[in-house]
């Protein structure tokens, strides 16, 4: 299975993760955000680790709300995430997450991401893969 | 919902009031714009037609295209007497995202033989792209103090002139700004990002003046043909986007309370008079102040590089004018003066001749308005009409918007390709990367002559100038 894609917007850029587990679908989708950061994000290897935890009203916002602080805390601790381990229990949120450091980076960077978006928004069950989906904001 | 469309004029076209609208929505195209734009464009400029307290009608520019909320190229203004509301999706994550525009009183060819060194120092000293941090380090209450200081805390700093305060919007300085209403999270983003171009749709450019339409305001503006001049596209960089996510939260919530029917996500909105309509409009405040600063920057830093490879030029500030803000300010409806909450997301503010909020070299020609186009075709330089006031509320377009997606154009261009096509053009481009240069491919954006043209024939604007690229600096 595919674990993430891009998909088309007009002005901006969709991204969606996919995953046998809800968990997996949100590490995709923020595997797919970074990957508007970093073209080749999968190639790296983090030398770094954080916790995070976010949480929200419902699973949807919780989607927009777990992106945004992977940028909040990207852009405070300057660096890139490449590695997520996603817990998610009802509305809230915790991650383990791995990145590097945005001065020891040596691959081709892409563009910044303003801010993960209501639309396009959805979360949910298709077959038996789960999809994490919205637009984001560069 | 485009089929219902009445045909007011050859530019402007009404969807009547129905259902919950409490307003009609109105665009201002051609028809061949008007058949382009999204039909999420006609869904979304309905629901700003239906929030409370929003006066004589929702508006469409040119430009406009599928945004959050509002539509992008949208214009709204509110009553805060009549239960108007303040709304995240009007202003935007970028607030006050603008362009500035100087001149620098050399002509081209006087530029032209030393581009290249001038574009690779601006590229060393301009922080662009992804990551990227500026060389001023705040502190919590340094930070507090750009917030509310806006260019003012700069130019104090030693980041340009004095004078160039009066030739931005709100003479540099956004009243009503309370710190104390923005997150911990979202200063500290910014603490190392004042000074920063960013990345997307950000650019600075160096440009030629190809071709004078109005001689007496292009005088006023104080530029003349061939002259080169400076364009600086960027915003509020991460604290904007910050505050935008804060208060869709805060006021998804208020617009429960108050039971206003949010029929889109992005459109959350409270009653101005509100607490948290307040508080948003206060963090809001704070985040132009923020933007304003960060141009006044770039533009110190972009004089001093200029200098130093020119050094006869003399570099003057034509005007800093920004795309998504809620300003309080004085219109007439029905032959009486209101206060009003003007929205404009990713719309110019384009004020006519006469308003008191204009410095008095501009007075008597209207706000100057840079609409930018792209890396390798044309820009304008237009002003503010009496007809723009009358029906918009002094607003226009802001860009040339984007004609294919950025999936599409990564599919279709290699960044390599588009820098080494325009630079066989004779237009020098420096980008930080090439999957950005890639994305602002020139053929991914709409025909901007088409979108000044409907603005211009409308009568929200009236075009001064046509500018051409030499040179772009893209993050």
């Amino acid at each position: 299975m595919k674990r993430f894609e891009l998909f088309e917007h007009g002005a901006d850029i969709g991204i969606r993760g996919m995953g046998s587990t809800l968990a997996q679908a949100f590490e995709n989708a923020a595997l797919a955000m970074f990957s508007v950061v970093v073209p080749n994000i999968q190639d790296l290897v983090p030398s770094r680790f954080w916790q995070l935890s976010c949480e929200s009203y419902d699973q949807e916002a919780l989607l927009t709300a777990w992106l945004n602080t992977l940028l909040s805390y990207s852009d405070i601790y300057r660096a890139v995430f490449c590695s997520f381990e996603v817990k998610i229990d009802g509305c809230s949120l915790t991650a383990d997450v791995k990145g590097i450091p945005y001065e020891e980076l040596t691959v081709e960077k892409g563009v910044e991401v303003k801010g993960a978006t209501f639309t396009e928004l959805y979360v949910g069950k298709q077959d038996d893969v789960w999809i994490a989906q919205c637009v984001v904001d560069v | 919902m485009k089929k219902d469309l009445i045909q007011i004029s050859q530019w402007q076209w009404e969807m009547p009031k129905k259902d919950s609208m409490q307003v009609p929505a109105w665009f201002f195209a051609d028809k061949g714009l008007l058949e382009q734009m999204d039909v999420k464009v006609f869904e979304q400029l309905h629901n700003v037609a239906c929030l409370p307290g929003i006066v004589k009608a929702a508006m469409a520019m040119p430009d406009a295209h599928w945004g959050y909320g509002f539509p992008i190229g949208g214009v709204a203004a509110f009553d805060s007497q009549n239960g108007g509301v303040i709304s995240v999706g009007g202003v935007g994550y970028d607030i006050s995202c603008g362009v500035r525009c100087m001149t620098t009183g050399l002509v081209r060819e006087e530029v032209q033989k030393g581009l290249s060194g001038l574009m690779e120092e601006l590229f060393a000293t301009i922080p662009a792209g992804v990551g990227s941090e500026g060389k001023i380090r705040l502190t919590p209450n340094k930070l507090d103090e750009v917030l509310v200081g806006g260019a003012k805390w700069a130019v104090e700093r030693g980041y340009g002139l004095k004078e160039e305060l009066d030739y931005i919007e709100e003479h540099g300085c956004m009243p009503h700004a309370d710190p104390s209403c923005v997150s911990d999270l979202a200063k500290e983003r910014q603490y190392r990002q004042v000074g920063t171009l960013g990345s997307g749709n950000h650019y600075l450019e160096i440009q030629y003046v190809n071709e004078i339409y109005c001689e007496e305001t292009a005088k006023a503006f104080g530029f003349k043909p061939n002259e080169v001049l400076i364009a600086i596209h960027c915003g509020s960089r991460a604290l904007g986007h910050q505050i935008g996510t804060d208060y869709i939260q805060i006021l998804g919530r208020a617009a429960k309370k108050y039971g206003i029917p949010i029929r889109e996500r992005e459109l959350v909105c409270a009653p101005i008079l509100s607490p948290e309509g307040e508080r948003y409009f206060k963090a809001m405040a704070c985040g132009i102040n923020c933007a304003l600063a960060n141009r006044q920057v770039l533009g110190h830093l972009v004089r001093e590089v200029f200098l130093r490879h020119f050094p006869s030029a003399s570099i003057r500030l034509i005007y800093d004018v920004s795309h998504n803000t809620c300003k309080v300010e004085t219109h007439e409806v029905n032959g009486r003066p209101r206060q009003l909450y003007v929205h404009r997301k990713g719309a110019t503010r384009a004020f006519a001749p006469g308003r008191p909020e204009l410095p008095e070299q501009y007075r008597g020609v209207g706000q100057p308005v840079f609409i930018g186009g792209t890396m390798g075709t044309c820009s304008y330089i237009l002003s503010g009409t009496e007809m723009g006031e009358e029906l918009a509320w002094g607003s226009a377009c802001h860009g040339a918007g984007r004609a294919m997606s950025r999936n599409a154009a990564l599919k279709r261009w290699k960044g390599r390709d588009v820098v080494a096509s325009l630079a066989s053009k004779g237009i020098l481009v420096k980008a930080v990367s090439w999957q950005g240069a890639a994305e602002e491919a020139p053929g991914a954006y709409k025909d901007v002559t088409t979108v000044v043209d409907a603005a211009h024939n409308a009568g929200l604007l009236k075009k001064v100038a046509r500018v051409l690229p030499m040179a772009c600096l893209k993050g």
